[in-house]
């Protein structure tokens, strides 16, 4: 096993780099399209709704299944990769994000436009930091998700980890199959532990002192 | 608008509010057969406290929030000195109009530096000059700015909080400020003090305040006028409390004004009205022996101690000073402001065990002592007053 790593220390370093980078940007953009979509579900209540069918149908779909059909739309690749994991990533931000912006204290709303602040400056000042520790609470489930999902992008020639692992069970049997799949696995759940961590350091760096629990 | 900067201390009471006209305004919202508010008119002369008070449901906290126009009105006009608000974006208005509403409503994820200065930055203050401001407005609402401008609001108390969004609505020195209920989530003694301190500010900054409440007493206490309003925002009376209390207009606003009319003779007299008595007093730092012999030539037996910014600290027994010099007393206090009702002012002697309580003026500043004595005289010639 150690052999298996030492060998191939430079590509998995690389793979490594590739999937934590894959699943980082994309959780990054998710993050904003799932903040935005939440402020404008805020204006208008009557789409609340839609958002949670959408993302509870979301959430169902097999990851694999939408590769599949995304791949006459995108072809192989990172487009492809990048589309299915952003997909899966907006879906537990939006959740906590509606839900954190649903939670901010109407009079605490009011008072801010009784104040003159204008709605855009009301959601960026008061809104989204009071709704934080909810949305970021989202995005650290949001990339533990991306991590796996990320994995199965392999199958479209994505970027990342996913690769050991498909190999792996391709040559079931063969001399290096086990290893394979096993570097891949667990690079994977190394690579999620350490996001994790950096994120609950985001947290702290990132929530007010005012509001932290 | 007369913006003066910060009203130098003590010199000039120029009056810094402006004058707010009502004109047949109207609020109806549809599917509602009756309107919320009929049609309102109404002058506050810059300058004044004017209190809304009525039954629930009765419109003043609609007609409150029209004249910032959180809601806006049917139909009618609303000016502030001169100017139709409806002229005006909606933001800008605000940003010159104070706002306070209950309990503070302070933003929680901002220090008390943050939130006082809001309405500062948005009309574009640089951060020098916000800083200078939250400074001058924690010291006018009496909290210590070095230890309470990086503070939470969860690290402050009930009362504290509703300071600072005094502060908050003072900040950009507005002419015109609105209170919906500002002191109703705080405890009586505290609510007392924060009126108080309310007075003492209007003194040296003269704006023009409307404030919601639904105490009658308050509104005695803190208002030059105050408005009662029947369902609809119909104006049942409109006048100061002295009118009010000694001629209501009807039985509607006499039930409303209440039973013991005539103690509530007491919240019409002030404390500044009275006599003040000047015990000995001590500055903190001075040498014990010396205050002592004062104290013994004036034949009193405590003494006042005053910090060097004039405000009272403690009011310890001659017996009590102990050490080399004058230090601050790990006492609360017991003061009124003087412009403090009577009513206030006995309830504050009952609680001291020296029956008498400490006046303070502008920012704290020490005025003297009132006793139960110089009330008594007071009511004695109230009485006489009345008599003939």
């Amino acid at each position: 096993m150690w052999e298996f790593i030492s060998e191939r220390r430079a590509s998995l370093a690389f793979d490594a780099y590739q999937h934590a980078s894959l699943v980082l940007q994309c959780v990054l953009l998710a993050t904003i399209i799932a903040v935005v979509v939440a402020a404008l579900i805020t204006r208008a209540r009557q789409l609340e709704p839609v958002a949670n069918a959408v993302s509870a149908i979301g959430l169902t779909m097999p990851s694999l299944a939408l590769i599949g059909l995304l791949i006459p739309l995108s072809g192989l690749g990172t487009t492809t990769a990048v589309i299915a994991v952003t997909f899966y990533a907006v879906m537990p931000i939006l959740r906590n994000a509606v839900v954190g912006f649903a939670q901010v204290d109407a009079t605490l709303l009011e008072s801010a436009r009784g104040m003159g602040m204008s709605e855009l400056r009301t959601l960026t000042r008061i809104r989204l930091p009071l709704a934080w520790p909810v949305i970021l609470a989202g995005v650290r489930i949001s990339t533990q998700m991306s991590m796996g999902v990320a994995a199965i992008a392999a199958y479209v020639i994505g970027p990342g980890m996913g690769k050991y692992i498909f190999t792996g069970l391709a040559t079931d049997g063969g001399a290096n199959s086990v290893n394979n799949a096993v570097v891949g696995t667990f690079g994977i759940v190394l690579i999620a532990l350490l996001a994790d961590g950096l994120l609950l350091l985001l947290g702290r760096l990132t929530i007010s002192k005012g509001i932290r629990a | 608008m007369t913006t003066t900067e910060g009203a130098p201390e003590g010199t000039d009471r120029e009056i810094s509010g402006a004058e707010l006209v009502l004109t047949d305004v109207v609020k109806k919202y549809p599917g509602q057969k009756t309107p919320a508010v009929e049609s309102l008119s109404l002058t506050v002369p810059a300058g004044e406290i004017v209190m809304f008070i009525g039954p629930s449901g009765c419109g003043k906290t609609t007609s409150l929030k029209m004249i910032n126009r959180l809601i806006e009105p049917t139909s009618g006009s609303i000016t502030i000195d001169g100017k139709d608000i409806r002229q005006q974006d909606e933001n800008e208005l605000r940003r010159h109009i104070g706002y306070v509403i209950q309990g503070g409503s302070l933003f929680p994820h901002m220090t008390v530096e943050k939130n006082i200065g809001i309405v500062p930055k948005l009309l574009g203050w640089d951060a020098d000059r916000i800083s200078a401001r939250v400074t001058d407005l924690l010291d006018l609402v009496g909290l210590e700015p070095g230890r309470y401008r990086g503070r939470y609001p969860r690290e402050l108390s009930g009362g504290q909080q509703q300071r600072v969004g005094v502060a908050r609505g003072l900040a950009a020195d507005p002419p015109v400020i609105l209170m919906d209920e500002p002191f109703g989530a705080v405890d009586p003694i505290t609510r007392q003090r924060l009126q108080d301190e309310l007075l003492s500010i209007q003194r040296e900054l003269r704006k023009t305040i409307i404030c919601v409440t639904h105490d009658i007493d308050e509104a005695i206490k803190l208002g030059d006028r105050i408005l009662i309003l029947k369902e609809g925002a119909r104006i049942a009376q409109y006048d100061t409390p002295e009118a009010i209390l000694g001629a209501p207009a009807d039985d509607f606003v006499a039930d409303f004004v209440g039973a013991g009319s005539s103690l509530k003779a007491l919240s019409l007299a002030r404390v500044s009205d009275l006599e003040l008595r000047q015990p000995t007093t001590a500055r903190v730092g001075e040498s014990t022996a010396e205050v002592r012999e004062r104290a013994e030539a004036n034949g009193d037996t405590a003494v006042v101690v005053i910090d060097e910014r004039g405000r009272p600290r403690g009011w310890p027994w001659v017996r009590q000073l102990k050490g080399e010099t004058i230090v601050v007393p790990d006492l609360e206090l017991n003061d009124v402001d003087e412009r403090s009702t009577l009513n206030d002012a006995l309830d504050t002697m009952l609680s001291s065990n020296h029956g008498a309580a400490i006046v303070t003026g502008d920012r704290g500043q020490y005025l003297g002592i009132v006793d139960f004595a110089a009330v008594t005289e007071q009511i004695r010639a109230m009485e006489e007053q009345a008599g003939g």
